[in-house]
């Protein structure tokens, strides 16, 4: 069983601070750290595979310090955003070179073990130049595995994968983490989390905004308030009737674009709209949800939590 | 500390796949031509010895060769990111630098000693072949690891490389004598001068226990130098 923990972690270039006093502990099984782009999720992930120094703040694999310490590899595996792979190689190459410089004993079998995982047929005798994206990323991922680590690190593990290679790369990330690994990885969809993952770490420019399962924070996301601009044939009445709705937190009639209206529970809210247009005969000419940029929602669980 | 097989292998094949080493290519070619125009003219070999096999072989040939292979061994996969691959295996930072010195170091000794050998052949002086690939050799271990070094401590090592080969070996060697103790020409030119016995074909103006002392003082502190940089590597990147 491999933990991984920071206690009041930050880095920082320069003037930016990219990860701001972040404290927590990952143990077996899937995590999910969920953040618009920038946020410091890469930032994050290099610092507990000892790529980067913390300014500030301890992490700490196993107990032993990441940061300056070859000897954490052999228990740890980590899959970089950056794609680069030495094209000059086929995938076999590639996943055996890495075998053999883990020093495996028997590195053949290991890197065979590795690449039957993520199942890439024929096309691992082909040059990694030749790979398309999710090729390539599925071979990154053996490559990461081929020593059995505890600790596995993937950085947007789904970008640019297409519908079928990212099921089967959640099968594979979460049948690892049913055999007790350790598995973090990150994304800015909230819908990739979801599925994969029951714990997860939301960071927002740099500080750990929410943390736990998912359910939870996915119903603070679903319950916050959402803003609609909505056109219609009579927007005076309109307002009139949603003001008494309970599921309506405040309305705007003096807009350009429309009738800007707060609703503070999204479900409930889209039913009753229609629901009293007809019961009120007025025509409904735009409904447009506003305000749904991933990093306000992100922003909304920072304020909220 | 072993010299990694895997590293070796995996770093010469980068090197040949690239069309950068094709660079190494015209400058040997070059040498030999000269030479034959040397050997074809009634210049006596003393006259065009020195210049072509002193100041172009050793002192353009040699650095140039190392400086394009020196910052290529670990400043691409620098460059591309392909770095992370290495960084992220449970290997001994020395070893790394070890493998790829390794690679830098016999790439540019083959490519610089072959030449030079030859052209001191065609001018019918053996024992200078003999001195001019001990010369070369010791020159690209000294050079290789330098520029190994540059690479990790500069995002252009080429660019400072080259500068120190103008500036400090062709330029301040002339003015300021001390400045020869720090120029690795001066160390390469020593040493093949010595083991050719004092050929009049070369010049050198140091002195030989100077040569070896310095040049292995550079090698050696150029490999601790990069080791040192390698082992607090931090992949800082474009993103965050």
């Amino acid at each position: 069983m491999s933990t991984v923990e920071l206690d009041a972690v930050s880095r920082w270039y320069g003037n930016v601070v990219a990860v701001n006093d972040v404290t927590l502990t990952l143990g077996p099984g899937l995590t999910g750290l969920l953040g618009p782009n920038g946020a410091g999720k890469t930032t994050v992930l290099h610092l507990m595979a000892g790529l980067l120094a913390p300014s500030q703040g301890t992490l700490t694999v196993d107990g032993r310090p990441a940061w300056r310490n070859p000897d954490l590899y052999r228990d740890l595996g980590l899959v970089t955003e950056r794609e680069s792979v030495p094209g000059f190689l086929t995938g076999w190459e590639f996943v055996l070179a890495s075998a053999k410089l883990h020093k495996l004993p028997d590195a053949d079998a290991a890197a065979r073990r590795a690449m039957d995982i993520v199942e890439l047929g024929d096309a691992q005798y082909r040059r990694l130049s030749t790979y398309s994206k999710g090729m390539r990323q599925r071979t990154r991922v053996a490559a990461a595995l081929v020593h059995d680590p505890g600790v596995l690190l993937l950085d947007e593990p789904f970008n640019g994968m297409d519908p079928r290679q990212r099921l089967h790369m959640m099968e594979l990330l979460a049948r690892m983490a049913d055999q007790g690994r350790t598995i973090l990885f990150s994304s800015h969809i909230l819908e990739e989390v979801e599925q994969l993952s029951g714990t997860v770490q939301v960071i927002v420019a740099g500080r750990l905004a929410a943390s736990g399962d998912y359910r939870h924070i996915r119903r603070l996301m679903t319950n916050r308030p959402h803003v609609f601009t909505i056109q219609s044939s009579n927007d005076r009445l309109l307002a009139t009737v949603l003001m008494g709705q309970e599921s309506v937190a405040g309305v705007d009639l003096d807009t350009a674009a429309g009738l800007q209206v707060r609703a503070s529970d999204y479900g409930t809210f889209t039913r009753v709209l229609t629901r009293l247009a007809r019961a009120e005969n007025i025509r409904l000419t735009g409904v447009l949800p506003s305000d749904e940029s991933l990093e306000k929602v992100f922003s909304y669980l920072v304020t909220s939590s | 500390m072993n010299l990694n097989p895997t590293i070796v292998g995996l770093t010469i094949r980068a090197l040949f796949g690239r069309r950068r080493v094709l660079l190494l290519l015209p400058m040997p070619l070059l040498l030999l031509g000269i030479t034959l125009l040397g050997l074809a003219s009634s210049a006596t070999a003393a006259d065009w010895g020195p210049p072509v096999l002193g100041d172009l072989g050793l002192g353009v040939v040699l650095p140039l060769t190392a400086l394009v292979v020196g910052s290529s061994v670990l400043g691409l996969e620098i460059d591309d990111g392909t770095i992370t691959h290495l960084l992220t295996k449970p290997l001994p930072r020395q070893e790394i630098i070890l493998a790829k010195l390794v690679v830098a170091w016999a790439v540019t000794t083959v490519s610089t000693a072959v030449p030079l050998a030859l052209a001191a052949l065609l001018a019918g002086a053996t024992g200078l072949a003999v001195g001019l690939v001990v010369g070369s050799a010791v020159g690209a271990l000294a050079y290789t690891a330098l520029f190994l070094a540059l690479s990790l401590v500069t995002k252009r090592p080429v660019a400072v490389g080259l500068v120190y080969l103008m500036l400090w070996e062709n330029l301040l060697v002339k003015f300021v004598d001390g400045a020869k103790v720090f120029s690795v020409q001066q160390h390469s030119v020593t040493l093949a001068d010595a083991v050719a016995g004092d050929s009049e074909l070369l010049v050198s103006s140091v002195s030989v226990v100077t040569a070896v002392i310095m040049a292995a003082a550079l090698t050696v502190g150029g490999f601790l130098l990069a080791t040192s940089r390698l082992r607090s590597f931090a992949l800082t990147g474009d993103t965050n």
